[in-house]
C-alpha cells in the first residue's frame, strides 16, 4: 500500500522582549540561576500579573505578516498542571480565543510553492528549567525562564513529508527573526518546534491517527523525526498494529522517538480564563500603528526582487531566506538593470557566502561591501573583465587591496586585468595556438568536441586570462571552419 | 480610650492630648490581657509596633501629620506585609515572612499607621465562623462560646473587643459584612477593583475585595481614603481619580429611595433578626426616606452559584502551595508525587480541601460547560437584578445575616448549613458591588444583628452617610461588650 504522510507544526518562538510578559524580570539567557526571577515569577502568594504590551505588539506583527486575523479581543487562560518548575502551578496561555486566527506561511519546496496555513498564533508564559545535575539526587529549579514570553504558532495539518515541514519551519524562524520578534537561537531554546505526525493510505480523505513530538530544537532533528516516525507508522500498520495517540520525544543519539505519556495520562488541563487578567483588547489604531512600523516582508521582498531585478523565483528564496541578506542584495543590486541583478544574486549565493562561511563571519561584517560587489558586477557586466579575473578581483577586495566603493576598478587598473577586447591582437594569438597544435586542430575536425575546449583553454591562457572566453570560441570557430 | 473611634483617637492625636506610642501602649496591653481568651491575633510583634508608633510620633512633631497618622490598625493575615509572617491562617504558611507589603498595606503605611498585629482568619479565607483557621477558633467578644462569623472574624472580634480601633479585612462572599454583623461593628466590602488585591492572598480573584471594618461608618471612611486607590499591579484595579469618602458625611438623606428586596425578608431569617432590622428601616423612614420594594428574582441562585466559581478559581489560586519554593513541606517523601500529596494534605485543613476538590471537579473536562459556565451566565443574571433593581432606589437595605452568631461546633459538621449563612453577602460579591454592615440591635440573647447596606457602583460615600446618619441617632454601634469593658 501506498501511504501519504501528514504532519501539522506547534512551533513556540520566544519573544525578544526586554522583560517577562507578566512581570518586569528581565528576559536576558545565562544569568545566574533564580537572579531574574522577581516575585511574580516564582508565585509568592498574593502577587498577580501585568501583561506586558511589547509582548502583544509582536504577536500583532507576526499577525499582520501573515495575513491572520489579529482578534479585537482575546482571553488569557489558565491551564492548570503540577510541575516543579511552573511556579503557579498553572501557565497562563490563550485557550478559546486567541490573540491572532487564520493566516497562512508560503514556502518553496525544491522549485514547487507550498502553502501552510496557520490555524492560529496565541500568546503564553514558559516555564523554569529542571536542573538535574550537581544536587546529589536531588532536583534544582532555575526560574530565570520563568514568564518569557512565548508566541505558539499553530499550523494546520497541512504537509505532506518532512522536507516540507522543515521548509515551513525554516521559513517561518526567518520570518520571526525578520519581523523582530524572536531571536531564532535554537540552541538556546527561542525557537522549538512540536510535530504532529501521521499517515494514512494515499488517496484517503480522513486523517490517522497522530502522535506528538515533543521538543525538537533544530530542522536536522525534526526532519530526522518525522523520518523516523513515518517509517514507524507504516510498519506498525503494515504488521497489523494500530498507532496510538500518544506524545513522543525524539532521542537524536539514537535516532529514534520514544513514548513519553498517552492519551490515556494525558492532563485534564482545566483550562478557564484568568479572573487575574483583563480580557486583551486590541483597537483599530494600535493594529494600524503596529503595521505602520512593519518591514517589507519576505513574500513581497521576493516578488519585487524578480520584477525589479529579473532574477528567478529559487534566487529570490535564498536571497530572502534572511533580512540581512535580503537587504545586502537589495543595496548592492539598487537600480541595476540587464544582467546586473541574475550576477549579484549569483554572487551573493556564490563566492561571498563562500568566503563569509570560511571566515565565520555574517554578511553584516563583510569584508565586501555591498557597494563594492556592484563595482565588481558592473564589470564583469560590460565586459570589462571576465568572470574568472573577477573572481581574483573578488579576493583582493576581500583582503582589503583597496578600498571605497571604486575598490574593484581600482584594482582592476593598478593590477592591469582589463579583458583583451581588441579582436586583432586575439586572433593574432588564436593563429599562434592553431598553428602550434595541429594535432588538437585535427581532432576537432575529425569531430572531437573537447580538442576544441584545448584550444580555447591555449589561448586563454597566453592571454593570462584576460580574453573574453566567448569571444575566444567564436574567432577559433571561424577559423577552423 | 476604651471609648475613643478611630476619628476619635485621629483628633485627640492631632490635639496632641495623647501620643501614638500611648494609644499602641494601650492596646498592646488589651492584646495581652484578651487575646488568650479572643483569639484574634496570631503574630504581635510590640517592639515594631511601638517603633512605628515612635516613627508616627516624630513625623507629627514633623508637622508631617496625616489623619491616619499613629492610628493602631490590624492587618487581616491574608495581607503580606514585609517582614511579617503573613499565614492566611494556615498551615501551609504558617512559615512564610512576606518579603513584600500588600499595595494597601504599603498605602496604610504611607499614610502613618502603626501596625498592631496580624488577625486570625479562616483557612486561606474559607469560612463563616473562623473555625478553619489553622491557630483555632476566635471567640465572639459578646459571648465567648459563639463565632465571630468569617473570614475576617479575626479582624472583627479585635475591633469589637476595642483590641484595636481599626482593621483591615477581605471580603469574598461576605466575609467583611458577616462577621461585622455577628461582632456588632462595621464593615465595608467596596466596590470590585477600588482596593488593589495586590498583596492579598487569592481566595477567588474575581470575588476578592478588601475593605475596611471599624466601629462607626465615619471611621470606614477615613480607613477607605488609606486603602483605596489605583495600582498598576492589579490588572483588575480601577483607574479611577481618587475620592475622599468622608465627603457626603452630613449630606442629608431626606428622599432616599430605599430599597428592599422581598427576598432579602423571606422565610429564613430568624425573627429577632427580622424585627431588628423593620425597627431600622423605621427609623429610615422617620429621616424621610422612601421605602421602595424591589425584586431580585435570581438571588436564591447566588448560594450554588458562589459555590462553583469560588472553589474553581480557589482550586487553581491554591495550586502555588506545593511545597517546592516557600511555606510548608512535609518531611518525609520518596519522589516529587508523593512530596506534593503529603505536603497538601497535611498543609491544608478540611475546608480548603473541599474546596478545592469541588472546584477542580467543576473545571474538570466534561463537566465545565455544566458548572463552570452555567454559573458564570447565572452571575451575569444576578448582576442585572440589581441594575435593574438600581432603576428604581439608591440604596438596597436588609439583613447582613440571617442569624446572629452562632455556637462555635454548631454548623462545623454542616457545610451547607455553614455556606447559607452568607445567602445575603454573596449576591453582593457576584454582582461586583459595594455593600457594608452596621450595627442596628440585638437578638434576645444579647448578640448583635447587623443591617447591610448595598449600594450601586462607587456609591461608597453616599453609602457611609447612609450609615452616618443612622449613626446620629442611635446608639448601637457605641455599644461594648459587656466581658471587654475597660
Amino acid at each position: 500500500m501506498k501511504w501519504e504522510t501528514v504532519i501539522g507544526l506547534e512551533v513556540h518562538a520566544q519573544l525578544n522582549t526586554r522583560s517577562k510578559i507578566f512581570s518586569g524580570a528581565s528576559t536576558v539567557f545565562g544569568a545566574p540561576p533564580n537572579s531574574q526571577a522577581s516575585a511574580v515569577d516564582i508565585a509568592l502568594p498574593g502577587v498577580l500579573p501585568v501583561l506586558n504590551r511589547a509582548a502583544v505588539e509582536k504577536a500583532i506583527r507576526f499577525g499582520l505578516s501573515v495575513g491572520a486575523r489579529v482578534n479585537e479581543r482575546s482571553i488569557f487562560a489558565r491551564k492548570n498542571y503540577f510541575y516543579p518548575d511552573l511556579p503557579k502551578n498553572y501557565q497562563i496561555s490563550q485557550y478559546e480565543i486567541p490573540v491572532v486566527s487564520g493566516g497562512s506561511v508560503t514556502v518553496l519546496v525544491g522549485d514547487m510553492e507550498k502553502t501552510v496555513r496557520l490555524t492560529r498564533a496565541h500568546l503564553e508564559e514558559d516555564a523554569g528549567k529542571s536542573l538535574h545535575e550537581d544536587f546529589h539526587g536531588e532536583t534544582g529549579i532555575d526560574l530565570n525562564r520563568a514568564g518569557t514570553p512565548l508566541l505558539e504558532i499553530v499550523s494546520e495539518p497541512d504537509m505532506r513529508s518532512s522536507a516540507e515541514a522543515v521548509a515551513y519551519a525554516k521559513a517561518l524562524h526567518a520570518l520571526v527573526r525578520w519581523i523582530d520578534i524572536c531571536d531564532g537561537n535554537m540552541q538556546e531554546g527561542s525557537f522549538r518546534c512540536d510535530a504532529n505526525v501521521s499517515v494514512r493510505p494515499t488517496g484517503s480523505s480522513t486523517f490517522g491517527t497522530r502522535c506528538e513530538i515533543k521538543n525538537l530544537n533544530s530542522f536536522r532533528f525534526l526532519e530526522r523525526a518525522i523520518d523516523f516516525e513515518v517509517q514507524r507508522q507504516i510498519e506498525l500498520i503494515e504488521d497489523g498494529g494500530k498507532v496510538v495517540q500518544e506524545t513522543r520525544l525524539y532521542d537524536p543519539d539514537r535516532d529514534e522517538t520514544r513514548p513519553m505519556r498517552s492519551k490515556e495520562d494525558a492532563h485534564d488541563y482545566r483550562y478557564f480564563p484568568d479572573p487575574d487578567l483583563l480580557p486583551l483588547a486590541v483597537s483599530p489604531e494600535w493594529l494600524n500603528d503596529v503595521r505602520a512600523k512593519l518591514p517589507e516582508l519576505p513574500e513581497a521582498m521576493r516578488e519585487r526582487f524578480t520584477r525589479s531585478y529579473a532574477i528567478t523565483a529559487y534566487d529570490a528564496g535564498v536571497l530572502t531566506a534572511s533580512r540581512e541578506v535580503a537587504d545586502y542584495f537589495d543595496a548592492s543590486a539598487s537600480g541595476a538593470a540587464g544582467q546586473v541583478g541574475k550576477l549579484t544574486a549569483n554572487w551573493i549565493a556564490g563566492n561571498l557566502s563562500a568566503r563569509l562561511n570560511e571566515a565565520g563571519l555574517d554578511i553584516t561584517e563583510s569584508k565586501v561591501s555591498a557597494q563594492q560587489l556592484r563595482g565588481l558586477v558592473e564589470r564583469i557586466a560590460d565586459g570589462t573583465i571576465s568572470a574568472k579575473i573577477a573572481k581574483d578581483v573578488f579576493d583582493a577586495m576581500w583582503n582589503g587591496d583597496a578600498t571605497g566603493a571604486d575598490a574593484a576598478d581600482k584594482i582592476i587598473e593598478s593590477r592591469g586585468l582589463r579583458q583583451i577586447s581588441d579582436s586583432g591582437a586575439l586572433e593574432q594569438i588564436a593563429d599562434q595556438v592553431i598553428a602550434a597544435n595541429a594535432q588538437q586542430v585535427a581532432d576537432y575536425r575529425g569531430g572531437k568536441e573537447k580538442a576544441f575546449n584545448s584550444l580555447v583553454g591555449q589561448v586563454m591562457k597566453a592571454t593570462k586570462g584576460k580574453a573574453n572566453p566567448q569571444q575566444v570560441s567564436e574567432i577559433l570557430k571561424r577559423k577552423l571552419q | 480610650m476604651f471609648e475613643l473611634t478611630l476619628k476619635g483617637l485621629s483628633d485627640a492625636l492631632a490635639a496632641r492630648k495623647l501620643s501614638s506610642v500611648e494609644a499602641t501602649r494601650f492596646y498592646l496591653g488589651r492584646i495581652q490581657a484578651l487575646n488568650p481568651t479572643y483569639n484574634c491575633f496570631v503574630t504581635l510583634d510590640e517592639e515594631r509596633s511601638l517603633g512605628e508608633a515612635r516613627e508616627a510620633d516624630n513625623a507629627r512633631a514633623a508637622g508631617r501629620a496625616q489623619p491616619l497618622t499613629g492610628i493602631p490598625i490590624a492587618h487581616k493575615d491574608i495581607f503580606c506585609a514585609k517582614g511579617w509572617l503573613s499565614t492566611c491562617g494556615s498551615k501551609m504558611l504558617s512559615n512564610f515572612v512576606s518579603p513584600y507589603d500588600a499595595h494597601i498595606v504599603q498605602r496604610l503605611n504611607e499614610a502613618g499607621v502603626v501596625t498592631i498585629g496580624k488577625t486570625n482568619m479562616d483557612e486561606f479565607a474559607m469560612g463563616s465562623s473562623n473555625e478553619t483557621s489553622w491557630y483555632g477558633p476566635v471567640r465572639n467578644p459578646w459571648s465567648a462560646d459563639t463565632v465571630p462569623g468569617g473570614s475576617s472574624g479575626g479582624s472583627a472580634a479585635a475591633v469589637a473587643a476595642r483590641l484595636a480601633p481599626g482593621a483591615t479585612g477581605t471580603d469574598t462572599g461576605g466575609s467583611i459584612r458577616q462577621p461585622a454583623a455577628l461582632t456588632g461593628i462595621c464593615g465595608l466590602k467596596p466596590t470590585y477593583g477600588l482596593v488593589s488585591r495586590y498583596g492579598m492572598i487569592a481566595f477567588a480573584s474575581s470575588l476578592d475585595q478588601a475593605g475596611p471594618m471599624a466601629r462607626t461608618a465615619e471611621d470606614l471612611a477615613l480607613l477607605m481614603n488609606g486603602m483605596a486607590g489605583f495600582d498598576e499591579r492589579d490588572s483588575t484595579s480601577l483607574d479611577r481619580p481618587a475620592e475622599d469618602y468622608t465627603r457626603e458625611l452630613g449630606s442629608g438623606i431626606a428622599g432616599l429611595r430605599i430599597g428592599l428586596p422581598s427576598e432579602f425578608f423571606a422565610e429564613g431569617v430568624s425573627p429577632d433578626v427580622a424585627k431588628a432590622i423593620d425597627a431600622a428601616i423605621t427609623q429610615y423612614k422617620a429621616f424621610g426616606c422612601e421605602p421602595v420594594e424591589v425584586t431580585l428574582p435570581n438571588m436564591r441562585l447566588s448560594v450554588p452559584v458562589y459555590y462553583v466559581l469560588a472553589p474553581a478559581e480557589a482550586s487553581s489560586n491554591l495550586a502555588r502551595y506545593d511545597g517546592v519554593r516557600y511555606g510548608y513541606r512535609t518531611p518525609n517523601y520518596r519522589d516529587l508525587d508523593e512530596m506534593y500529596e503529603k505536603t497538601r494534605a497535611e498543609g491544608f485543613g478540611a475546608e480548603v480541601k473541599r474546596r478545592i476538590l469541588i472546584g477542580t471537579y467543576v473545571l474538570s473536562h466534561g463537566y465545565y460547560d455544566a458548572y463552570y459556565l452555567t454559573a458564570q451566565k447565572l452571575r451575569r443574571l444576578i448582576a442585572q437584578d440589581f441594575t435593574r433593581a438600581f432603576e428604581r432606589c439608591d440604596v438596597i437595605m436588609g439583613p447582613t445575616s440571617p442569624t446572629t452568631a452562632f455556637r462555635l461546633g454548631e454548623k462545623a459538621g454542616d457545610p451547607l448549613q455553614m455556606y447559607l449563612s452568607d445567602i445575603y453577602t454573596i449576591a453582593v460579591n457576584l454582582a461586583g458591588l459595594p455593600g457594608l454592615s452596621i450595627p442596628c440591635g440585638f437578638d434576645g440573647k444579647g448578640l448583635p444583628v447587623g443591617l447591610q447596606i448595598i449600594g450601586n457602583y462607587f456609591r461608597e460615600a453616599q453609602m457611609l452617610n447612609v450609615a452616618h446618619q443612622y449613626q446620629l441617632a442611635t446608639d448601637w454601634h457605641l455599644r461594648a461588650p459587656p466581658d471587654v469593658e475597660a
